[in-house]
């Protein structure tokens, strides 16, 4: 049997990158084929060629054996071939049916398609269990729902080769396992899975192959039952890595960070924390787990003083901080300091030189320059030494920040802020578009603060950071915490139901 | 993915705007055959009115003061990301404080007057930028259509003012007064013979010296300054500027108030060191030429005092042209003026895509 895809040579660069170098990849018909890679490996840029977004500037494409052209999403839909995006193109105020009949609608009168697409949707959801609501407004739906809804419509144009980008990414573990339920039911039925995710863990839970990615090139195509995360690891990154940092146990200090009864209400007036109450110690990591948009990023912000809170109190130090001293400025100089969730909106200035961005919230410094002026030669040769001791690459102050990897992004603000010896550290996403080297070396230097007596609050999406690095984690879901942990006493199913909103009293 | 758009310096602030100013003059060459008039001719006149005599270049630097200063105004507010168009208006307002002070003040010796003066156009014109500054900081209403009202009810405001308050009551003119002598900013040719040099005799005035100090204060503030800084986050990175303490509304003012203080040099120049008395309309819609200086000279010092010495020869040589060759009306000269403005705002990324490509398929064939 030939198989459903095979991809040859394939080459694509933009500019001076070269992005696909000679791909090679087959993935048989009826299998999940996981395909990972570093943020830059350039599995995104296949599926794209393979998908119809970009033309390969060489090489062949075969589906089902047959060499064919595919030089729009049109022509691969047309060859069988769907695509679930990470980031879903769903109109929301639609209705399910409206949804998947959306570009298929099948002439002028929309009578005839809908019927159509509601007896198709009626198959699908026999013969797959892919059930859902069809006439629910897609915008009510939860994000594993509105998934299955870009599922379904991969399916109603008739895909048997199904591409998932990050399908996990938005979703909660129950949501996930579902996923990987139907995703097997597909399977079984004989459609084709091709999986990109960084998530080695799912790799090894449904994939029957893997293919791994590292600079533009397929460096290995394995069977996923003769292979282990380490060595999945080693071959994405080029040299062994930890998965796991090693972090002795150690008995926190002082309260130095105290929430009393936090809220925030954004500027629709959305309560978007709800009496959040909690204490974070000296030489103490506390998580806080949950699906992405519960409330961790407003939380965060209004501790650091971006926010004004509806209501609440923060200690600091065993100090009420009263509303006068509550802003980003003040926070800071009381040693809470704040490495945020979103690199490229706050944590830098995309188009500053990194020398300027690693000065962002401090460019008031009387040490950086004198009187109303910086002095540049300063500031260069400031973040030449840290970016030697950050080992970020390259070593170049004056290289536009934008220019940096994420990775590499990650450490010069993360160096700006662990540098001005913090008290308490907020930690957002540290490690969101970091690769697993970096990530390693990020999680290290995070044990190390907690080791020297900094109190760390991190909010992560990636459950198994959480797991790795809190000694405490709390669970967050619509805005209010739902639970508390010890590490070492938790798991993920345990942590999964609390990020769902089962909390310990209804339990 | 696109290709990537970095070029170096030299060919980001030199080489793209000289293939737009040479694009927009092929073009604008193409608009006079396209008339039945000589473009060979036309441009000779043009350079040689401009700077082909030292009466010529005394005009064309004149109009280059007006420009820079405007020039820098709208920059600077372009740095915290903000679109000044009221660069009329707060010059105009400039003027208005230059004659309250001068003619206020007539008694004061003209070492103090002078500096007064000047203040007096910084402040007037930076008040009158402070409040659409507060608008949009405060109120977000946004900057673009509040200064654009601020220039006509500053229009309307100097005309009342003229012809009801501070026109003299023997005078038919809607103007004040002459200032007095002591607050005239010295001539060009006037310091130049105190040294016992002779140069023809034009409208310029020490105010250009005043113009390119600017321009390096300019230069400070933005690229080396904590202040400078702060603008720059604001107007680059907002999100990143809560974050890091700035309050995007307290930069948003006091950028506005140091834009509206260099739009008065245009009134020091017209003012202080021409007409020598308050008059209507001696903005000449120079303030919207600043939008144009400053896209050209992408918003940096530098490319400011060369877009505006471009400007200024486009202005002086175009009379000349106009005089010559009267086929060529001064509207022909601001249809090649706004040719050049197109080239150079508008479709400048056509160019600097066209470079970069360039510059990329050099780099690989050397890889």
């Amino acid at each position: 049997m030939s198989p459903a895809i095979e991809l040859i040579a394939i080459n694509k660069s933009f500019g001076a990158v070269h992005a696909n170098k000679d791909v090679n990849l087959r993935v048989e018909r009826g299998t999940i084929h996981g395909i990972v890679g570093e943020n830059g490996a350039g599995k995104s840029t296949l599926m794209s060629i393979l998908y119809g977004f970009y033309e390969a500037d060489s090489g062949e494409i075969r589906v089902n054996g047959k060499p064919i052209s595919i030089r729009s999403p049109n022509d691969a839909i047309n060859a069988g071939i769907g695509m679930v995006h990470q980031h879903f193109m769903l109109v929301e105020p639609l209705s399910v049916v409206d949804n998947v009949m959306l570009g298929a609608e099948g002439g002028a009168m929309l009578r005839v398609g809908e019927a159509k697409v509601r007896a198709e949707l009626a198959r699908l959801a026999r013969d797959y269990g892919l059930e859902i609501d069809v006439d629910a407004t897609v915008g009510d739906l939860s994000v594993g729902l509105q998934q299955r809804v870009e599922i379904l419509k991969a399916l109603y144009r008739g895909a048997d080769i199904l591409i998932l980008d990050e399908p996990t990414a938005v979703l909660t573990p129950p949501e996930a396992d579902a996923l990987f339920g139907l995703l097997r039911s597909l399977k079984e039925q004989g459609k084709t899975v091709i999986l990109i995710t960084h998530k080695l863990r799912e790799i090894m839970a449904i994939t029957d192959r893997v293919s791994v990615m590292r600079r533009g090139e397929m460096v290995a195509s394995v069977e996923t039952a003769d292979t282990s995360p380490p060595e999945l690891a080693e071959l994405m990154v080029g040299r062994r890595v930890l998965l796991r940092v090693e972090k002795a146990e150690k008995i926190p200090g002082a309260p130095l960070l105290e929430i009393g009864d936090l809220t925030v209400v954004d500027s629709r007036g959305v309560v978007r924390v709800a009496n959040a109450s909690f204490t974070v110690r000296a030489g103490e990591i506390v998580g806080i787990a949950g699906v992405a948009g519960n409330g961790q990023s407003e939380l965060l912000e209004a501790i650091a003083g971006m926010r004004q809170p509806a209501l609440g109190t923060i200690r600091l130090e065993g100090r009420d901080i009263p509303s006068s001293e509550h802003n980003p400025h003040r926070m800071r100089q009381l040693g809470l300091l704040h490495v945020p969730e979103d690199r490229l909106r706050m944590g830098l200035v995309p188009a500053f030189p990194a020398f300027e961005s690693a000065i962002l919230g401090f460019s008031d410094e009387p040490r950086l320059g004198r009187g109303p002026l910086l002095d540049h030669d300063r500031l260069i040769a400031d973040l030449e030494k840290k970016m030697e001791q950050y080992d970020v690459r390259p070593p170049a102050p004056r290289l536009k920040s934008s220019k940096f990897s994420g990775g590499n992004q990650q450490k010069i603000v993360l160096a700006r802020e662990i540098e001005r010896n913090p008290k308490v550290l907020l930690v957002g996403q540290p490690t969101r578009g970091v690769d697993i080297g970096a990530i390693e070396f990020i999680h290290r230097r995070l044990i190390a603060l907690r080791d020297a007596g900094v109190a760390i609050l991190l909010v992560s999406v990636e459950l198994d950071e959480i797991m790795n690095l809190s000694d405490r984690i709390l669970t967050m879901c619509g805005g209010r915490i739902t639970g508390e942990r010890k590490a070492s006493e938790t798991n993920e199913q345990d942590l999964g139901l609390l990020m769902a909103g089962v909390t310990d009293e209804a339990a | 993915m696109s290709a990537p758009l970095d070029l170096p310096k030299w060919a980001d602030t030199v080489l793209v705007p000289a293939i737009s100013v040479v694009a927009a003059f092929l073009v604008a060459g193409l608009v006079v055959l396209g008339i039945g008039e000589n473009p060979l001719s036309a441009t000779r006149y043009l350079i040689q009115g401009s700077l082909g005599t030292g009466e010529g270049l005394g005009f064309t630097l004149f109009y280059m003061t007006d420009f820079i200063f405007v020039g820098l105004a709208v920059a600077v507010a372009y740095h915290a990301g903000l679109f000044n168009i009221g660069g009329e208006g707060q010059a105009t307002l400039a003027g208005l404080g230059i004659a309250l002070v001068l003619n206020n003040l007539t008694f004061l010796p003209g070492f103090l007057l002078i500096p007064l003066g000047i203040l007096g156009a910084a402040a007037f014109g930076a008040a009158w930028a402070a409040i659409p500054g507060y608008l949009q900081a405060k109120r977000g209403s946004h900057i673009v259509i509040t200064t654009i009202m601020f220039n006509w009810l500053a229009s309307v405001l100097i005309v009342y003012l003229l012809v009801n308050v501070l026109r003299e009551p023997q005078s038919m003119n809607p103007e004040t007064r002459a200032f007095p002598e002591a607050a005239n900013i010295p001539f060009m040719h006037d310091v130049f013979a105190a040294f016992g040099i002779e140069i023809p005799a034009s409208q310029l005035n020490l105010t250009l010296v005043l113009a390119l100090a600017a321009s390096y204060f300019v230069w400070l503030l933005i690229y080396r300054s904590r202040l400078g800084y702060a603008i720059r986050v604001v107007g680059s990175n907002p999100t990143a500027a809560v974050y890091a303490g700035i309050s995007p509304a307290r930069i948003i003012i006091i950028a506005m108030v140091i834009s509206g203080a260099l739009a008065g040099g245009l009134a020091v120049n017209e003012l202080m060191g021409y007409q020598h008395r308050l008059l209507l309309e001696f903005t000449s819609g120079y303030g919207f030429v600043g939008i144009a200086v400053a896209l050209m000279g992408r918003a940096h010092p530098v490319g400011i005092i060369l877009a505006s010495l471009l400007f200024g020869i486009l202005y002086q040589g175009g009379a000349e042209l106009a005089f010559e060759q009267p086929a060529i009306t001064r509207d022909m000269v601001v249809v090649i003026g706004g040719i050049i403005i197109l080239f150079a705002g508008a479709l400048d990324g056509l160019f600097r895509r066209a470079v970069a490509h360039l510059f990329t398929r050099q780099k690989l064939a050397r890889a």
